[in-house]
């Protein structure tokens, strides 16, 4: 699914975009508000949800080159975030719904979940 | 590529406005060399938790990374409170962050195991009072 299609199916507003979000796929959603669990668990590519709206978001985003964020329960994010969400090209939105409620529409619409790895043996 | 890039970050403890910053010029310095994506993407997780660590818990150090010819070199040094259990801070889950750092997303217990995880050779050092060393190499044609 394209970022487009996705940001209709969740009712974001779309903020900090220059770029046609039709042109981004999006193959695996990631929602989490664990930094350190996304940098664990977050297949290439994924598009994270989350309800924390701090810079560090758009941070681990731009460290793991995610295609974009999406803040939900319609939270709006600190200044210095979208800033950094501008500077580094990372499409934000915001969406109204709840955090499951975004994840069962993605879900519901055959978007992927990330890949969690198995534990490594000892 | 001839002499090995070195890169040398002063991390300020406690400043999450600027945390990540030197880790994202190492990834990109990474990526402009042409160093294959994965190893990229190991490094960025590497260099990012260790220097959020310098943030949250030693209140700021030194991030370094050395880029050679078949191998990556990413290491810290702070002089912050140490850490007395090396084994039960690599468990994962295992967190002293403050309630700062977790409004900001931080203190899962998972950055040094994260750490570990991305990399081929791993190895801390502590002293309470004293401070903390690590250092994480990943091997580019592995
Ligand atoms: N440089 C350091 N100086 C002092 N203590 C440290 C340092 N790095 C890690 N620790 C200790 O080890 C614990 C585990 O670190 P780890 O990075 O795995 O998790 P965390 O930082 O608490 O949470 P997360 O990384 O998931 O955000 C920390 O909570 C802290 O007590
Ligand atoms: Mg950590």
């Amino acid at each position: 699914m394209n970022l487009k299609e996705l940001a209709e199916l969740i009712k974001a507003e779309v903020i900090t975009s220059d770029r046609d979000l039709s042109e981004i796929t999006v193959p695996f959603v990631s929602a989490c508000d664990l930094m350190s669990d996304v940098l664990a668990f977050c297949s290439p590519g994924s598009l994270l949800l989350t309800g924390l709206t701090n810079i560090q978001i758009v941070r681990t985003a731009q460290m793991l080159d995610l295609p974009a964020v999406v803040f939900v329960r319609g939270k709006i994010p600190l200044e210095e975030t979208v800033n950094l969400a501008k500077e580094s090209g990372i499409p934000v939105l915001l969406s109204k719904y709840s955090l499951y409620e975004v994840c069962g529409r993605l879900y519901a619409a055959g978007v992927k979940p990330s890949y969690v790895p198995q534990p490594r043996e000892a | 590529m001839a002499a090995p890039v070195c890169m040398e970050y002063r991390i300020e403890g406690n400043n999450f406005m600027v945390a990540g910053t030197a880790s994202n010029n190492i990834k990109n310095t990474l990526k402009m060399l042409g160093i294959q994506s994965d190893v990229c993407r190991r490094a960025a997780v590497i260099a990012y938790e260790a220097e959020i660590n310098l943030v949250i818990h030693a209140n700021g150090g030194i991030l370094k990374a050395v880029i050679s010819e078949d191998k990556l070199e990413i290491s810290t040094e702070d002089e912050g409170p140490g850490i007395p259990d090396i084994d039960q801070a690599m468990t994962e889950g295992y967190t002293t962050a403050s309630n700062q750092a977790r409004e900001m997303g931080f203190g899962a217990g998972m950055g040094l195991p994260n750490i570990k995880r991305n990399s081929d050779l791993f190895e801390i050092e502590s002293t309470p009072g004293v401070g903390t060393k690590l250092i994480s190499t990943v091997f580019f044609n592995k």
